[in-house]
C-alpha cells in the first residue's frame, strides 16, 4: 500500500479511521473501475438504467431492473440522509473504536455503506435521516473511500 | 413423481455428542459423529445412504468418503446457515423423484475451537470487499444489526423490546440441559451487558460454537420401517437476496424471509393457527422479531408486542426457539441444522423443554446477513 496522501484534518474523536489507512483496501474490478476514478477524482459516479431511468448501485455495466447493457454513468449530487448504522464496540484493523458503520440513502435513491466523518460517533449525533454530503477521502493514490458527513458545514 | 405434503418424512436426527466447547474434535469429524449418531437413531449404516447433503464446495464427497457413503445424489448447497433448510426441501424433492431412497444431511463445524474449520477469506475484489468491507466490516456483529435501527424508527420497538428477545430464549435455555447459557437474565441484565454494535449489546448476540447434527430423510412409504416414529416434510420454500446487507431491498423486512415463508405455508396447505411450535433462526435478537412479521404470524410492527406479552414463552400460544436458540442454545457458525434437530425433538415429543401436543413445527433459517432464508413445515402425522 502506497502512504497516505497528507493535508487532512482528522480529529480522531470525530473520525474513525486511522492514518495511515490500515484497513480493507478495495480492489477495482473491470466492472467497477470508473466509480473509483470518479471517487478519485472527488465525484461520485452512479449508473441509471435506460428503461425505468432509475439510479442504481454498486456498480455493474447492466440494468439489474431490466437487463439493458446501455447504461449510463452520470455524477451524482453527493447528497444523502443516514439510512441505519451501528456502533461498533470493538478492535477492528484501521479504526477507532467505538465508529459507526453506516448505510446512507443518496437523493437519487441508491444506498451505500459508508462511514460518517467530521461527526460523534454517538446515538446522539448520529440521527436517523440527518443530511449528509459526500466526502473523499483519499488512502492511497488510487483509491478515495466515499465517506459522508453533517451537511452544510464549512470546509 | 411430484413432491407432495408428507410423502418424505425424518427418519433420523440427532446432534454431535457433546456440543459448545468440543476441543476433542475436528470439523470433520463433528459431521462424522452426529451422522453416525443419526445412523444409530435410524438403525441404518453407512452402506444403506444413498444421497448425501453438506454445505459448501467439496463438503459432500468428502463426507460421503469419510462415512463410507456411495451417493446417487449429492446436494453441495452453500448459502449460509439456513443450508440445511435448503438441503431437506431439495432433498424432499430427490425422494420424490426417485433420486435416491435414504438421504443423509450432515453439519459439523469447529467454530470456536477452529480444528480444520472453513476459512472465510475476504476477496478485496468482490462486491463486499469493494462496497462494505473498507468502511470497517469485521464479520456478522458489524453487518447483521445494520437494520436494526431502521426497523426501530419504523416499528417503534425499543432496546427494552430488543431485550426480551433475549430474555425469553434464557427462560427456554435454563431447561435445556446441553444449552450453553441456561442462568436467567432480566432486561437489566442484557441492556448492562457490554455494548458490541450499538444498538445490539453482548447478550443480544450469539456466541459462536463447536458441534453438528444430522438428518436422514426417506419416503413416507419407508418411514414406518424406522425405530423413531417419522416426522413428516409438509411443506418447504427457499429464497435469496444478496450477499450485500447495505443493498438490501427494505431495511424493516426480508424479502428472502417473506418468499420463502409464504411458499411453505403453501405448500404445507396450513394456516399460521395450525402451527404449534416455532423456530426462528437467531444469530441476533432482532431476527425472531423479522421472522415472526415476515412469515406472517405478527402485523408489521407487532412482533415486540408478541414476543413482551410472553405468546412464545412456555405455556404461550405459539412456543419459539425451544432450545434456547442461538443466542443461547448454541451457534456454530451455521445453526439452522439446530433450529431443525429441536423441531424434529418437539415433533417427536422428546425435547428437553417439551411443548405439550406439538402436531405442526416451523423452522425458519437465515444464511448470510439477510442473505438467504429456507423454511420448513414439518408434521407429526401425514396428511
Amino acid at each position: 500500500m502506497s502512504s497516505p496522501t497528507k493535508n487532512h484534518p482528522h480529529p480522531a474523536p470525530t473520525n474513525p479511521i486511522q492514518i495511515p489507512f490500515l484497513g480493507n483496501r478495495p480492489k477495482p474490478t473491470p466492472e467497477t473501475l470508473h466509480f473509483w476514478e470518479g471517487c478519485r477524482n472527488k465525484t461520485l459516479l452512479l449508473q441509471r438504467c435506460p428503461d425505468t431511468g432509475r439510479a442504481y448501485f454498486p456498480p455493474r455495466p447492466f440494468s439489474p431492473f431490466t437487463g439493458n447493457r446501455k447504461v449510463e454513468i452520470f455524477a451524482a449530487s453527493g447528497e444523502a440522509s443516514l439510512y441505519s448504522y451501528v456502533i461498533h464496540h470493538r478492535e477492528v484493523p484501521g479504526f477507532h473504536p467505538p465508529y459507526a458503520i453506516a448505510v446512507v440513502e443518496l437523493k437519487e435513491g441508491p444506498r451505500m455503506m459508508t462511514n460518517i466523518v467530521d461527526c460523534p460517533q454517538t446515538p446522539e449525533a448520529l440521527i436517523l435521516d440527518m443530511a449528509l454530503e459526500v466526502k473523499f477521502y483519499p488512502i492511497d493514490e488510487e483509491i478515495s473511500l466515499p465517506l459522508f458527513r453533517p451537511a452544510g458545514r464549512a470546509e | 413423481m411430484s413432491y407432495q405434503p408428507g410423502s418424505v418424512a425424518v427418519v433420523g436426527a440427532a446432534e454431535s455428542t457433546e456440543i459448545g466447547n468440543v476441543p476433542g474434535m475436528s470439523q470433520i469429524m463433528l459431521h462424522a459423529d452426529s451422522a453416525l449418531n443419526a445412523m444409530a437413531d435410524a438403525g441404518l449404516q453407512p452402506g444403506e445412504i444413498d444421497g448425501i447433503a453438506c454445505v459448501g464446495p467439496m463438503m459432500p464427497q468428502q463426507i460421503a468418503q469419510y462415512l463410507g457413503i456411495t451417493p446417487r445424489w449429492v446436494d453441495g448447497t452453500g448459502v449460509g446457515g439456513c443450508s440445511f433448510l435448503l438441503h431437506v426441501r431439495h432433498a424432499a424433492a430427490a425422494l420424490a423423484a426417485g433420486y435416491a431412497k435414504t438421504i443423509l444431511i450432515t453439519h459439523g463445524e469447529s467454530g470456536k475451537s477452529r480444528i480444520n474449520a472453513t476459512p472465510r477469506p475476504l476477496e478485496p475484489e468482490s462486491l463486499a470487499g469493494q462496497f462494505e468491507a473498507p468502511f470497517g466490516t469485521h464479520g456478522a456483529p458489524t453487518l447483521f444489526p445494520i437494520p436494526v435501527l431502521r426497523y426501530m424508527k419504523a416499528t417503534g420497538t425499543t432496546d427494552e423490546h430488543l431485550a426480551m428477545v433475549a430474555v425469553v430464549q434464557r427462560e427456554w435455555a435454563a431447561r435445556n440441559p446441553r444449552a450453553m447459557f441456561r442462568d436467567p437474565i432480566t432486561v437489566e441484565d442484557v441492556l448492562s451487558s457490554r455494548m458490541v454494535a450499538y444498538p445490539l449489546r453482548l447478550l443480544q448476540c450469539c456466541p459462536v460454537t463447536d458441534g453438528g447434527g444430522a438428518i436422514i430423510l426417506t419416503t413416507s412409504e419407508r418411514a414406518a420401517d424406522f425405530p423413531s416414529p417419522p416426522v413428516y416434510v409438509l411443506g418447504s420454500g427457499e429464497s435469496a437476496e444478496g450477499t450485500l446487507i447495505s443493498q438490501m431491498e427494505d431495511f424493516t423486512t426480508s424479502r428472502a424471509f417473506r418468499v420463502s415463508g409464504a411458499a411453505a405455508m403453501e405448500m404445507a396447505g396450513i394456516s399460521h393457527a395450525d402451527v404449534d411450535h416455532l423456530m426462528i433462526y437467531d444469530a441476533f435478537a432482532h431476527l425472531p422479531l423479522f421472522g415472526l412479521e415476515d412469515l406472517g404470524f405478527c402485523q408489521r410492527g407487532e412482533a415486540k408486542d408478541f414476543i413482551s406479552a410472553g405468546h412464545t414463552r412456555a405455556g404461550g400460544q405459539l412456543p419459539l426457539n425451544t432450545n434456547g436458540g442461538g443466542l443461547s442454545y448454541t451457534h456454530t457458525g451455521m445453526y439452522g441444522m439446530f433450529a431443525l434437530q429441536e423441531s424434529i425433538r418437539q415433533i417427536r415429543g422428546i425435547a428437553p423443554a417439551q411443548v405439550p401436543g406439538v402436531r405442526i413445527s416451523v423452522t425458519h433459517g437465515v444464511g448470510g446477513m439477510f442473505s438467504s432464508s429456507g423454511t420448513i413445515v414439518f408434521g407429526k402425522e401425514k396428511p
